[in-house]
């Protein structure tokens, strides 16, 4: 495997922050101390971890709706992630965007959509700057099974095929977009089938599997990088949880059965990386379960920093609405 | 000071800012050949790369335009209002929205040119005039020029500006003839027009007229009409709808007592409806009769010539509103 140690190592640690962060989410939201949607990304940490582990700080990334696994993906920090689930001024967005809004421009985040495929055009236009600059930085943006089904998805291949841009697009086929299956509303049989129509590559991939991600995805960024246009790489995973928290009337024997969430969970994508880093002698046992203890550390240290962070004050309100300020109406 | 036409106005503001930052360059359809005119000679000057031709597809490259504009461009749309709607979702969920909702970490300097191309026989599907939609959304900034020299300076204007701006562009305008100063007689050495100040474009004191897009010009001709009865029209253009500048109506106002607004919109929640609910808020005391809207009937566009002359605001339906604000 021509990947670094340390590479794997932190892809590994990404993976247990997402997860250790979700069912920390998972927990607080429970016991009611945010409100409001937040959608969980368990089961699929292997996609985004793998994704962005090809891509440098200088590349971009969009996000969607169930999009706390990007941001820590691409190093984001957890603190802030947190304090802005709980709408707090120390969020990464002053708590005006929350769960589906996280963004981190510092390091090429350009945000998340709770529109869905909404994000897409947006991450083609960084891709059509770095193409109009000559610079060298790629533009990858994350949608879901059900996005693809969008004008938005098919517009922005098209666009970004048709002007050869450094794009990756990234399907991560969960399966359901909320109770529906994708085998009932794509029309191919793959959603990697539809790069064809737009003239670039189409790989699927186990999305299960963060290293096979990561080598999809660092080819994705070589070409684009060499000029050679855009990627579509399905990752075909699995979500755990239902689709939003406190979406209490999905029952999910309804649409999906127990059989199919366990044969999944068989398949978990830290189970998965672990495994090979042991069985290759590249991680010990006792190294892994040292990193899923730093991240629940850190994730607990991220909930006090949000507890203790303060709401916005009334004033706040009206800040950040433009750049180049108005007066109110 | 030379005679230039409106649609070399706006051909000069964007060749003139391309020129200026390179981080500026143009997209939309049929833009090379310059279908409408207002992008004439930019390919051969600009070259492919900054002068682009879209595919027809307004929710991608509305959207490809914000995302450029986020990572340091300085990207110009054009497009019809008409196709707009096709875009919506980038212009609202994302154009407008991202800088707030992202707490103030995106910045959009994006810029969309927005042709009204209305009373010319062109139907339901390519006549809109769809300004106050957007203005009842926080977050774009909204620009209706009625001459060539401010269409030039606020375009420079935009483009320099680092929010969302749409600019509607009034089509019955493209023909239009007007004194645009040359940038060495100006003081500050160019034209550029800053947001949120209106123009006083007649003075009078009987009876104010706030005018929208090309419906200012309409305002004109009824004021110098008016003035050979006797009866003295101000005349207001307000340039930018957001921001809004009711100062100078509210002034304007007080001296007159009296208003009317002429909008090419649709009447129902139109710019005068906002305008009339400000001065009806603010400038209560002053009227001296009821405000008057004179805006497109709220109807669809029709085809023939017979019936779409009755839609819009014209001189002989806002010399009745004057008139019947002096009767009071």
């Amino acid at each position: 495997m021509d990947i670094d140690r340390d590479l794997l190592l932190l892809m590994l640690r990404r993976m247990w922050m997402i997860r250790n962060f979700e069912l920390k989410v998972m927990e607080v939201h429970a016991a009611g101390e945010f409100t409001g949607p937040a959608h969980p990304y368990i089961g699929e940490e292997a996609v985004a971890v793998g994704a962005c582990a090809a891509l440098e700080d200088t590349d971009y990334i969009a996000g969607t709706h169930r999009s706390h696994g990007h941001p820590i993906a691409k190093g984001g920090r957890v603190d802030k992630a947190m304090a802005e689930l709980y709408g707090r001024v120390d969020g990464y967005c002053k708590g005006k965007g929350g769960s589906m809004h996280l963004a981190d421009y510092s390091i090429g985040i350009l945000g998340e959509s709770g529109i869905l495929g909404s994000s897409v055009p947006v991450a083609v236009g960084a891709a059509l700057a770095a193409h109009i600059k000559g610079e060298e930085f790629v533009s990858l943006a994350f949608f879901g099974d059900g996005a693809s089904n969008q004008g938005a998805l098919h517009e922005s291949m098209n666009l970004a095929s048709v002007w050869n841009l450094p794009m990756i697009f990234l399907c991560e086929n969960n399966q359901y977009a909320v109770t529906t299956s994708y085998a009932d509303t794509v029309a191919v049989e793959h959603v990697s089938d539809r790069a064809s129509a737009y003239n670039m590559p189409g790989l699927l991939i186990d999305g299960q599997d963060a290293i096979a991600m990561y080598e999809a995805t660092r080819e994705a960024v070589r070409r684009a990088r060499a000029g050679e246009g855009p990627t579509l790489i399905e990752g075909l995973t699995y979500r755990y949880e239902e689709h939003s928290l406190g979406l209490g009337r999905v029952r999910r024997g309804e649409y999906r059965t127990e059989e199919e969430i366990e044969s999944w969970r068989q398949r978990d994508p830290l189970v998965i990386l672990e495994g090979t880093l042991i069985s290759q002698g590249i991680a010990t046992r006792e190294e892994c379960d040292a990193i899923n203890g730093e991240t629940v550390e850190e994730v607990e240290k991220a909930t006090d920093f949000a507890r203790n962070s303060p709401f916005p004050e009334a004033e706040d309100l009206f800040e950040d609405m433009w750049a180049n300020p108005i007066p109110l109406p | 000071m030379a005679q230039t036409v409106f649609v070399e106005a706006i051909n000069q503001a964007i060749a003139e800012e391309m020129r200026r930052d390179e981080n500026v360059f143009i997209m939309g359809e049929d833009i090379r050949r310059a279908v409408y005119g207002a992008t004439a000679d930019l390919l051969d000057e600009f070259g492919g790369k900054r002068v682009l031709d879209t595919p027809l597809s307004e929710n991608g490259f509305f959207g490809a335009a914000i995302g450029a504009s986020l990572v340091g461009m300085r990207p110009i749309v054009e497009t019809l209002t008409s196709f707009m709607w096709v875009g919506m979702d980038q212009l609202i969920s994302q154009a407008a929205k991202m800088r707030y909702m992202f707490g103030g970490q995106a910045t959009l300097p994006v810029v969309y040119r927005a042709t009204m191309f209305y009373g010319g026989g062109s139907a339901a599907h390519h006549s809109d005039r769809s300004y106050p939609m957007f203005m009842n959304m926080p977050g774009i900034k909204i620009v209706v020029p009625s001459n060539p020299a401010d269409m030039k300076g606020l375009l420079k204007a935009a483009v320099r500006d680092d929010d969302p701006t749409i600019i509607f562009e009034d089509g019955t305008l493209f023909g239009m003839r007007g004194e645009v100063p040359d940038d060495a007689d100006l003081p500050q050495g160019e034209l550029v027009v800053p947001f949120g100040e209106s123009k006083v474009v007649r003075e009078g004191t009987d009876c104010t007229i706030v005018g929208i897009g090309g419906a200012v010009n309409h305002a004109a001709a009824v004021s110098d009409q008016l003035a050979q009865e006797g009866i003295s029209v101000e005349v207001i253009d307000p340039r930018t709808l957001v921001p809004f500048d009711k100062q100078t109506v509210l002034e304007s106002v007080e001296k007159t007592g009296r208003l009317v607004i002429a909008d090419p919109a649709h009447k129902v929640c139109s710019a005068a409806s906002e305008i009339a609910s400000i001065v009806a808020e603010e400038g209560f005391w002053s009227l001296q009769a009821p405000i008057q809207k004179i805006a497109s009937e709220q109807v669809h566009i029709p085809y023939t010539p017979s019936l779409e002359k009755h839609v819009y605001p014209d001189v002989p339906k806002i010399t009745a509103a004057v008139k019947r604000t002096l009767e009071s």
